[in-house]
């Protein structure tokens, strides 16, 4: 009994060391990085997902208007993904398309299709701050959040109504972000993002993001089927509802070229 | 025989009751073009209405390697009876093989990359009397085939019936100072609108720059309009469709904010050889004024070593400005202004646009032709300054 104690005890004091030594054998970017880069990590493998995405816009009066689109994206490894957004809603952009070759550190490549005029546009892709479809969504919230495009902060754990969370900051690296600095809360169970909060160039608090109702996906994929985006600054609101998710459509680089994105429907 | 006459009723049951996918789109509206001084023509008119119509069907099958587009289009006019038109702007069946695509029928292709004149969009005829920006095309009679590779696209396309280009009727504004007799067109070719033409084209992209390399053998598309005097009939403008051999380049680098814009045609039309091109460049600011709005600038410069009977854009340069506002109603407004720098001719057009509510699209366009010199092609379109309104349901 009395060896049984002390093992016990010895594990104890053993664990204590271990985890003393995290907190001072790393630093906050340390483990800020950590972070982020276990929350890929469990996102690796997904291969190729389809959705449908409705968009409620919401002015400061509550007026709503909505937008619908269908969504694709195809797993690059050591690149960014490739994803296909055809617009159905409203209806003068119906067939409307976009392409996108995201990279992780580079300018993604962007191709529009514009139906009436049977083109397909190259277009820039440096308008990281910009409103996606006049919503609250600027392109580069939405756009592949690849380890690479910040650097990172551990803040501290937090408990909030019972669950662990760690809260991080993240800085983007690309100057053309309209942001200095974003505080991300990932819950500890399964490393998910659910609460961001965006400071604008000016340090002011601009938007608040939360992610919810998380389904899993192939018992191992965790996806948001809602977002909802709040400009305090505004009082505007956008909020995104996912449908008909599915993954491992069997998707090939040739359903996500120029090709396909004049034919996408 | 008896098995292939049998198994097309169950086709077309197939097809309108079960596909895996099919959707009818399109747009229904009310136009109203005013004009503010007096017509060259008495016939012309100040003020005149018209409706369009511009549904599209489609339908895919064979998990969706088998498309069939139907879309055609119809426009009814208060005065202009050419502008009263019909036309199929697709109606093609398109097969997906494995690195390829084959399609057969009516469709409309688009090639280029600038905004100020697209001359290397050669494929399809200019309908005219929808708008002088010649945007709007006619359904192409085509086999066309795409090779989908590695190294890029390879597509050729047959072409075996030719459209006419259409113009203003008599009463229809604008247009030049002559009616264009289009019932009597002449041909450089004996076999007229059934020469069949053909052309090639590949294109790709290489990290910032998408390119495109073609080539096109057949009858222009743009004719020369020349007077007929004729003791029969009133005097009228004949258009004259010669064969063309046309090689063209468009490339776009996009760079950042910046979008550098080439197009390059060379090529023989009645046994002279010409070179075209137009450059420049497309440069967005984004969140201008404060607000989330986006304005695009663009210089473009166009040049054409073919007389005034072939273009008016021999040396002229083109200044615009795009503003996404970027909002709900996906607002926008476009200025371009032409200047001919051989004689100081300006063609200024402003073009609006804002949805209203969910379905429906208002839409504004303001062109005005200001100094320009007898002579020029533009001229005779002097006092056809005019301002359209459009109102549009999408469905």
């Amino acid at each position: 009994m009395k060896r049984y104690s002390l093992t016990r005890n010895a594990l104890i004091a053993l664990l204590a060391v271990a985890a003393a030594g995290t907190v001072t054998g790393q630093t906050a970017e340390e483990k800020g990085l950590e972070i982020a880069k276990e929350v890929e990590a469990r996102d690796q493998g997904f291969g190729d997902t389809s959705s449908v995405l409705t968009m409620i816009l919401r002015n400061r009066h509550g007026q709503e208007v909505t937008r619908q689109m269908k969504s694709r994206a195809l797993e690059v490894p050591d690149d960014g993904d490739k994803s296909m957004i055809i617009f159905e809603d409203p209806a003068d952009v119906k067939g409307t398309a976009l392409l996108t070759f995201s990279h992780k550190v580079d300018d993604d490549d962007q191709w529009l299709y514009l139906p009436a005029l049977k083109r397909v546009k190259r277009i820039s892709s440096s308008n990281k701050s910009g409103p996606f479809m006049g919503s609250e969504f600027a392109y580069e919230d939405l756009s592949s959040q690849e380890i690479e495009k910040y650097t990172y902060r551990f803040v501290r754990d937090e408990n909030i109504d019972g669950e662990d969370y760690f809260l991080i900051e993240r800085f983007p690296v690309d100057k053309k972000s309209g942001y200095t600095r974003q505080l991300v809360w990932i819950d500890q169970a399964e490393y998910r993002v659910r609460k961001i909060d965006f400071y604008d160039r000016k340090e002011s608090h601009l938007k608040t993001l939360v992610l919810d109702n998380y389904r899993l996906y192939l018992d191992q994929f965790w996806r948001p089927l809602r977002m909802e985006m709040v400009n305090h600054q505004t009082g505007k609101s956008t909020e995104l509802i996912w449908s008909e998710y599915t993954f491992r459509n069997g998707f090939e680089d040739s359903d996500f070229n120029r090709n396909a994105l004049q034919k996408a429907r | 025989m008896a098995v292939v006459s049998r198994s097309w009723p169950a086709l077309l049951v197939c097809l309108l009751l079960a596909p895996a996918h099919a959707d009818w789109s399109g747009d229904v509206g009310v136009e109203l073009r005013g004009f503010w001084q007096s017509p060259v023509d008495p016939r012309q008119h100040n003020l005149g209405a018209s409706v369009y119509l511009a549904p599209e069907y489609y339908s895919d099958w064979d998990e969706g390697d088998q498309r069939l587009v139907f879309a055609p289009f119809a426009r009814l006019d208060q005065h202009d009876s050419e502008r009263s038109h019909f036309d199929l702007r697709e109606f093609y069946w398109r097969k997906s093989y494995a690195g390829a695509e084959l399609a057969v029928g009516l469709r409309k292709v688009f090639w280029g990359v600038t905004e100020s004149r697209h001359l290397v969009d050669i494929i399809n005829q200019t309908d005219f009397v929808e708008n002088l920006d010649t945007e709007d095309k006619l359904g192409q009679p085509m086999v066309s085939l795409r090779l989908i590779r590695d190294w890029g696209n390879l597509e050729f396309f047959v072409l075996p019936y030719f459209r006419e280009r259409t113009f203003a009727g008599v009463e229809g504004r604008p247009r030049v100072l002559l009616p264009v007799d289009t019932d009597n067109p002449v041909y450089e070719s004996g076999a007229e609108e059934q020469h069949v033409d053909w052309a090639v084209r590949w294109s790709h992209f290489i990290g910032d720059f998408d390119v495109g390399l073609a080539h096109f053998s057949g009858t222009a598309r743009d004719p020369r309009l020349l007077p007929r005097f004729s003791p029969s009939a009133p005097l009228s403008l004949v258009p004259h469709y010669d064969q063309l051999e046309q090689t063209s380049l468009d490339l776009q680098a996009t760079k950042g904010d910046w979008l550098w814009k080439l197009e390059l045609a060379t090529g023989e039309r009645l046994r002279d050889r010409f070179t075209a091109a137009v450059a420049g460049f497309e440069r967005t600011l984004y969140g201008v004024f404060e607000s989330p709005a986006d304005l695009g600038l663009i210089v473009e410069y166009q040049f054409d070593d073919r007389a005034a009977t072939f273009t008016p854009f021999q040396n002229d340069v083109a200044l615009g400005g795009r503003l996404a506002f970027n909002d709900t109603q996906s607002s926008e407004l476009l200025l371009v202004s032409g200047i001919d720098l051989d004689n100081q001719g300006r063609f200024t057009s402003i073009e609006g646009s804002r949805r209203i509510g969910q379905n429906y699209k208002a839409s504004i366009e303001l062109r005005i032709f200001s100094s320009i010199p007898a002579g020029d092609p533009f001229a005779e379109l002097r006092n056809d300054d005019y301002l359209e309104l459009v109102f549009a349901r999408f469905f």
